[in-house]
C-alpha cells in the first residue's frame, strides 16, 4: 500500500505503524459520571467495518507524525490522508 | 547441562463411546466391497437439505467451529433439530486457508487447560468421527536463542505439565540430532536450544471440516449452504430466528461461529465486539521429499514450517496489522516471512514457492477467544480466534455445544468470557495490552 503523506508526498506503508480505529482520538472525559463504561468501550469495542475505515498511521520511519488514512477494508484502497491534527481539530478538538 | 524436562505418557483414553448410528462406516471392508463393485456404491458424505421453518439450535458459520458445534451438540449433548447455515461453503473459510498445526502449548492457565482438552479430542478425532482426518503427531519445536528466553520456556513447560500436557527442553545437541539443517551458528541468535511437545502436529484441515459435517448429518444436523444470515430477530431481548437470503428461519437457541466476520454478523444484532478483523498470510513451496520431522517454530523472528503430507513446505509468520476483509496481504509481510525462514532454515531458500495466500481473523483485545452468552436471551457467541483458531478447533465445537445445551461455561473455556475486558481479566500470553494487531 502507498500513502499519500500530506507533507511529503507518497509514501510506501511499510515506514508507518497502524494504530488502528481513528476513533481512538476521541479520548472519553474522564471526570463523567460513566467513565468507567466510557474508557471500557474506547478501549476495548470497535466497529470493525468492511468497507471504510478511518484509521491511525504513525510515520515511525519518516517525520514521525500522526495520520488519519482513509481507507476500504475490503479492496485496501486509500481515498483520504490527512494529519492528525487536522482531523482533531476538524472534530472540535483545540489542539 | 542440567536437564528440567520431564516427559509425562499420555495415556490414550476415549472420551465417548463411537458412534454407533453410521449408516455408511468407512471401514477396510466397505474399501474392498467398492473396490470390487467399481466403485459406485459411495453416496455423498453429508445430504444438502432445504432448510426448514423452524429449528431448536441454529449454528450460523458452517467453518470448523460451526460443524464441531453441531457435531458435539448431537453426539453428546443429545440435542435434536439441529441447523448448520452457512453463506457459502462448508469448509471454505478459514478451516481450509490454515496452516494445520495442532499443539497446546499455552503459558497461562486459563488457556493451556482449553488447548490441551483440545489436542486429547484430536487424538481421538478420527475414531469419534469414522473419517481419516490425518491426525499426525509429529512434535513441535520452539526454538530459543538465549538464556532468558530458554528460562521463559522452563516456565511454559512447566506450567503446560501441570495442565496435564507433555513439554521436553531439548539442548542444542538434541535440537540438532532432530534438525540437522537449522542455522545453529547465527552469530545474532544461535540455537540454544528448543521446547519440545511430542504430541503436538498437524492435521488434515479440509478432513477436520469434511469429517465433523458427515459426523453431524448422520445424526440429523442440517448442513444448509449457500444460506447467508442477513439479520437477527429479537423481541423483548430474546432472539427468536434468523433472517435469511432463503428466508426466516425460527429458533429456540442460535449460535454465531463465524470468526473473521464475527463483528459483521454480530453487528445485526447491533452487538460491538473487543474484534478486528486482520489478514494473516499463508505459503507452501512445491513438493520436496520428507525434510522436515515435525513443526519448528523460529524463536527470534516470527516464522513457523511444517511439512504437509503431499510434501510442500507449509509455513508463515505473523499478520499484516491492519484491519482488513480482503483474504489477501500485502508484500511487507512476505518479505518479513521469507527472511524469518531464510534465517533459521537456510536450505528453504533453494525451495520455490508454489501458493501464498491470506486469511481473516477475528484479532480480539488480548489475544484470547470468547465462547460466552450475550446480553441477548438466545444469542450465544464464539470467536476472536486471532491466528490460532485450527488447534482449537474440537475443544471450541465441545465447549460451545456445552455453553449451548447447558448454558453453562464449559469447565475449561471458563474464563473465556466477554466481561473480562471491563473486569480486568485480560488472557493476555504475550503482555502486549489491548492492541490487537500486537497479539
Amino acid at each position: 500500500m502507498i500513502i499519500n503523506h500530506p507533507l511529503l508526498g507518497p509514501r510506501d506503508a511499510s515506514e508507518f505503524v497502524v494504530l488502528g480505529d481513528a476513533s481512538l482520538i476521541d479520548r472519553p472525559n474522564r471526570k463523567s459520571e460513566t467513565a468507567a463504561r466510557d474508557f471500557y468501550e474506547y478501549q476495548y469495542l470497535r466497529n470493525n467495518p468492511a468497507g471504510e475505515h478511518r484509521e491511525l498511521w504513525f510515520h515511525e520511519q519518516g517525520d514521525r507524525s500522526w495520520l488519519v488514512v482513509t481507507r476500504n477494508t475490503l479492496t485496501h484502497k486509500i481515498t483520504h490522508v490527512e494529519l492528525a491534527r487536522e482531523f482533531a481539530r476538524s472534530q472540535g478538538r483545540s489542539k | 547441562m542440567r536437564r528440567y524436562s520431564i516427559v509425562v505418557a499420555h495415556k490414550k483414553t476415549s472420551i465417548y463411546p463411537l458412534c454407533s448410528e453410521d449408516k455408511l462406516r468407512y471401514s477396510a471392508f466397505n474399501i474392498l466391497k467398492q473396490a470390487l463393485t467399481g466403485h459406485n456404491g459411495w453416496k455423498p458424505a453429508w445430504r444438502n437439505p432445504e432448510p426448514k421453518p423452524e429449528y431448536d439450535i441454529i449454528i450460523v458459520g458452517g467453518g470448523g467451529h460451526g460443524l464441531a458445534t453441531a457435531h458435539y451438540l448431537a453426539s453428546i449433548f443429545n440435542k435434536k433439530n439441529i441447523a448448520v447455515l452457512e453463506k457459502g461453503w462448508i469448509g471454505g473459510g478459514n478451516v481450509g486457508r490454515n496452516t494445520t498445526i495442532i499443539r497446546s502449548n499455552y503459558l497461562l492457565h486459563e488457556n493451556e487447560g482449553f488447548y490441551e482438552f483440545s489436542l486429547k479430542l484430536w487424538e481421538d478425532l478420527e475414531q469419534d468421527l469414522n473419517y481419516n482426518a490425518m491426525v499426525s503427531q509429529r512434535g513441535i519445536i520452539n526454538l530459543y536463542h538465549s538464556d532468558p528466553q530458554r528460562d521463559a520456556y522452563i516456565r511454559r513447560g512447566n506450567a503446560m505439565m501441570l495442565n496435564g500436557a507433555d513439554a521436553v527442553l531439548l539442548d542444542a545437541d538434541e535440537v540438532r540430532r532432530k534438525c540437522p539443517f537449522l542455522n545453529f551458528d547465527n552469530a545474532r541468535f544461535p540455537i540454544m536450544g528448543g521446547l519440545w511437545q511430542p504430541r503436538g502436529g498437524t492435521v488434515r484441515h479440509d478432513a477436520v471440516a469434511w469429517g465433523y459435517a458427515r459426523a453431524a448429518d448422520q445424526r440429523g444436523v442440517d448442513i444448509i449452504q449457500n444460506c447467508e444470515v442477513t439479520g437477527f430477530k429479537i423481541e423483548n431481548g430474546k432472539c427468536t430466528g434468523v433472517d435469511t437470503s432463503r428466508g426466516f428461519i425460527k429458533a429456540k437457541k442460535i449460535g454465531v461461529s463465524v470468526a473473521g466476520s464475527s463483528s459483521r454478523v454480530m453487528a445485526k444484532a447491533s452487538i460491538r465486539l473487543p474484534i478486528e478483523s486482520h489478514v494473516l498470510q499463508a505459503f507452501v513451496s512445491e513438493g520436496l521429499k520428507p525434510v522436515i520431522p515435525g513443526v519448528i517454530t523460529y524463536g527470534a523472528g516470527h516464522f513457523y514450517v511444517s511439512q504437509s503430507d503431499k510434501g510442500g513446505l507449509v509455513f508463515g509468520g505473523d499478520i499484516d496489522g491492519y484491519n482488513s476483509y480482503a483474504q489477501r496481504g500485502g508484500m511487507p509481510v512476505v518479505q518479513d516471512v521469507c527472511e524469518g525462514g531464510m534465517s533459521v532454515m537456510p536450505m528453504i531458500g533453494k525451495a520455490r514457492i508454489l501458493r501464498m495466500w491470506g486469511g481473516i481473523v477475528d484479532m480480539s483485545m488480548d489475544g484470547s477467544p470468547i465462547i460466552d452468552k450475550t446480553h441477548i436471551d438466545g444469542l450465544y457467541f464464539n470467536g476472536g480466534w486471532c491466528y490460532g483458531g485450527f488447534k482449537a478447533t474440537p475443544a471450541s465445537g465441545y465447549s460451545f455445544a456445552h455453553l449451548i445445551a447447558t448454558d453453562t461455561p464449559h469447565k475449561t473455556a471458563q474464563a473465556y468470557r466477554f466481561d473480562r475486558f471491563e473486569k480486568g481479566g485480560m488472557i493476555d500470553e504475550k503482555g502486549m495490552g489491548g492492541q490487537p494487531n500486537l497479539h
